[in-house]
């Protein structure tokens, strides 16, 4: 979280950039519900958002509703027109998109976004149709469930052990203008959706829940920090927002870095931030520091960071621009116990990188020169 | 909020935000008349309208404690009134503003603290907060907004909260509610959004609150197993166990030092200890002695253990301290260096390095506000 790099502009002319921006760049508006699984009431607040938008004179139309749904919402349905589906005979609608886009409205409430249309749509995907509505600058407000974003799928299939079919790129999401999460306990879910036969499952059941839960509210975390780091590069503002915690490894080719990359590998996922680990290359190497050094930059792959070897000849300069550069929290470096009468004048590089690392924590890992080391075990950070 | 336990300890559910008018008031209220629905006894403890017509709207029907009156310096102060709370005894209550301090004269300094009453008194308590009210985030939230926040509440009364459930808004309709004078009455509202909400204070607020939230999952329902043994050992089984250590001085970061070493530990699942060495051969200031007081003071609110222990060689005792106790991570607030510190070897960083090859050392930089936001000002 760099600091001293922080520039802001004066707010009058952001505001101008601001509407100039909006202006220029005006289409059609896509919102989208997130929820972790059917019945944490995604429905319920599209419509809801359907309404409060038509109280205040919006012209809002239903283009599609799943078949299976409260009874409770039919008051709110009701508010409504519908435009009516294509029923193909399976039990598949797709939305009416000729139908929608003569009567464009200004907006669309488009539930189920991740639905395949039905064989001989003009599009395969409901998300596809959609698109075509914002193209036509209707905006659309819709909902989806974490285990239909493609990239996810995996993730979700491990705790539920159940497969999906219908998905939708993560990129479409993250394009969305909104989104919000639509966020219930588990144990609550599980009283609304319909109680297990005993507590044994119903307890596995409330676990998996959770899993569900808290990825996606690391992923709705996620889709935020992109938008913040684009809010402020559109506004040029150069500083960090971010919130979530980085952590650096600094490899060197002759020092042990197994329990800095462990200790490293274990912040990040503790915390769900994101690991790195650089080398700072001075001179060039001899070929046992370099095969010791290939294994390093290796070990630090698998444990999940993103790594990167840097020229430079002021490491501790090029650490901190690193750094800064990637709004780091925590940089972890070796400290080696040499003590040379070089150090003892001008002050151990170490000192430097402290003095200079504004707002960002230290963590000096004390270690002898050469020890023998081996790829960690364990610490794999997985996202 | 099931059936059991209402004998015993109440439950607690709290509603969290990143931000006035984001709808926790509105969803508490909603609970309520749910929980009234179902035939369940619920009352409001204390809920704000900000004059919002809609909540005031949601709260039609449900029993109402009046509030308690005091006055202070002539001025009269209306806060929840806990002792008639407890003499009603119904199943659940609903407390808004979890975080709000009581003015001088009520029987408990913070709301939280009449809650926890409450939930001892067997009362389930549904309540709202925000997520920069959260102790240990007050200086990243210092740092991302500019702002201060004075009131908070200590992590580990949020811990007891048996469900953290996010109240979700994006920051867009945020922005248009409040244009719109639907948050605060149009009086506050262009003040209001000049400073604290701006878009990407909001954004991060809401991040924040987004990672907030999924911890809270974590740690009660995706980790328990682990959190069990964690319980237990100190870490799971699967990791070496982390037990931390928080110099304490008179240094003005030390709050930012605890703060953050304690929510590393917190996520790490390590213990936690925080440790003063006094000099027993030179005195120090009135000044001095009263600043390390005020930080064991604050650790100790923090329930994080506190030792003072005596020596005249800091570096040496803290390290033989940390062997003795088996503590493995020493957090220091990052020394103010002189020049003439680099010549000799009374730089503790050197010093604690040199004792200790063994331990990990960890320097916590202050938290400057990012921005060229408006001064501390009380959310």
């Amino acid at each position: 979280m760099a600091t001293s790099a922080g520039k802001r502009p004066d707010p009058d002319q952001l505001l101008k950039q601001v509407e100039a921006e909006e202006a220029r760049q005006w289409r059609a508006r896509l919102k989208v519900f997130l929820g972790y699984a059917s019945g944490v009431g995604k429905t319920f607040r599209m419509l809801d958002e359907g309404r409060r938008r038509k109280e205040r004179g919006e012209d809002v139309v239903i283009g599609a509703l799943q078949r299976k749904r409260d009874p409770a919402m039919d008051h709110l349905v009701e508010l409504f027109e519908v435009i009516p589906p294509l029923s193909s005979g399976n039990g598949k609608d797709a939305i009416d998109l000729a139908a929608i886009l003569r009567r464009h409205p200004q907006v669309c409430l488009v539930d189920g976004l991740a639905q395949d249309n039905p064989p001989q749509s003009a599009n395969r995907k409901r998300y596809q149709d959609v698109q075509q509505l914002l193209a036509a600058g209707i905006n659309v407000v819709t909902s989806i469930n974490l285990q239909y974003i493609e990239e996810l799928r995996a993730g979700v299939e491990r705790i539920t052990g159940k497969r999906v079919s219908e998905t939708v790129p993560r990129s479409f999401i993250l394009s969305a203008d909104e989104i919000e999460l639509v966020d219930v306990p588990a144990e609550q879910l599980l009283e609304r959706v319909g109680r297990q036969p005993d507590a044994q499952s119903a307890a596995a059941e409330r676990r998996r829940l959770s899993q569900l839960r808290e990825l996606a509210l690391l992923v709705a975390a996620e889709v935020v920090d992109h938008e913040l780091a684009a809010y402020l590069k559109d506004h040029g503002i150069e500083q960090s927002l971010s919130t979530q915690e980085r952590v650096l490894v600094c490899l060197t080719a002759r020092a042990n870095s197994e329990t800095m990359m462990d200790m490293g590998a274990r912040i990040a996922r503790r915390f769900s931030g994101e690991l790195y680990a650089i080398y700072v290359q001075q001179t060039s190497l001899g070929p046992g520091d370099k095969a010791a050094l290939d294994a390093r930059l290796e070990c630090a792959r698998e444990a999940g960071a993103i790594v990167e070897v840097l020229a430079s000849d002021e490491p501790m300069e090029a650490i901190l621009r690193f750094a800064r550069a990637k709004n780091i929290t925590h940089i972890f470096i070796g400290h080696s116990l040499r003590k040379g009468w070089w150090s003892r004048l001008f002050g151990n590089p170490v000192d430097h990188l402290i003095r200079d690392a504004e707002g960002i924590d230290v963590c000096i890992f004390p270690h002898a020169v050469g020890q023998a080391s081996a790829c960690p075990s364990e610490a794999r950070h997985e996202r | 909020m099931s059936d059991e336990g209402s004998a015993t300890k109440g439950k607690l559910k709290v509603l969290l935000g990143y931000a006035a008018g984001v709808g926790k008031t509105y969803q508490m209220l909603e609970e309520g008349q749910q929980f009234k629905a179902a035939g369940v006894d619920v009352v409001i403890g204390y809920f704000e309208s900000h004059r919002r017509r809609q909540t005031i709207a949601k709260a039609e029907g449900l029993e109402v404690i009046p509030r308690r009156q005091l006055e202070y310096r002539g001025t009269v102060f209306e806060e929840m009134d806990t002792e008639a709370v407890l003499l009603r005894h119904p199943r659940v209550c609903l407390v808004d503003e979890f975080a709000h301090t009581n003015v001088p004269g009520s029987e408990h300094a913070k709301r939280w603290e009449d809650v926890l009453r409450l939930l001892d008194g067997g009362i389930d308590v549904v309540t709202t907060m925000n997520v920069q009210h959260l102790e240990s985030l007050n200086d990243q939230v210092f740092q991302m907004t500019g702002v201060r926040v004075r009131e908070t509440v200590p992590d580990w009364v949020v811990k007891q909260a048996d469900q953290v459930v996010m109240i979700d808004l994006t920051p867009r309709a945020l922005l248009n509610r409040m244009e719109r004078g639907a948050v605060y009455a149009a009086d506050k509202a262009s003040r209001a959004l000049e400073n604290f909400f701006r878009e990407s204070n909001l954004v991060a607020l809401r991040e924040m609150a987004l990672r907030q939230t999924a911890h809270e999952v974590e740690i009660r329902e995706v980790d328990l197993d682990q959190f069990r043994r964690s319980a237990r050992s100190g870490a799971a089984e699967d990791e070496p166990a982390e037990r931390i250590l928080i110099h304490i001085t008179s240094h003005p970061e030390t709050a930012n030092l605890i703060r953050r070493a304690w929510r590393i530990a917190e996520f790490l699942q390590a213990g936690c200890l925080a440790v003063h060495v006094r000099s027993t051969s030179s005195r120090i200031g009135a000044e001095e002695s009263e600043a390390i007081e005020k930080h064991l003071r604050f650790a100790r609110d923090l329930h994080i253990e506190t030792r003072v222990i005596e020596g005249d060689r800091e570096a040496e005792s803290l390290v033989e301290f940390a062997r003795l106790n088996k503590l493995t991570q020493i957090y220091i607030a990052r020394p103010r260096y002189k020049r003439w510190q680099r010549l000799f070897s009374t730089n503790p960083v050197h010093q604690i390095v040199r004792l200790a090859p063994d331990l990990r050392l960890i320097i916590v930089a202050e938290r400057r506000a990012a921005s060229a936001a408006p001064g501390p000002q009380r959310e």
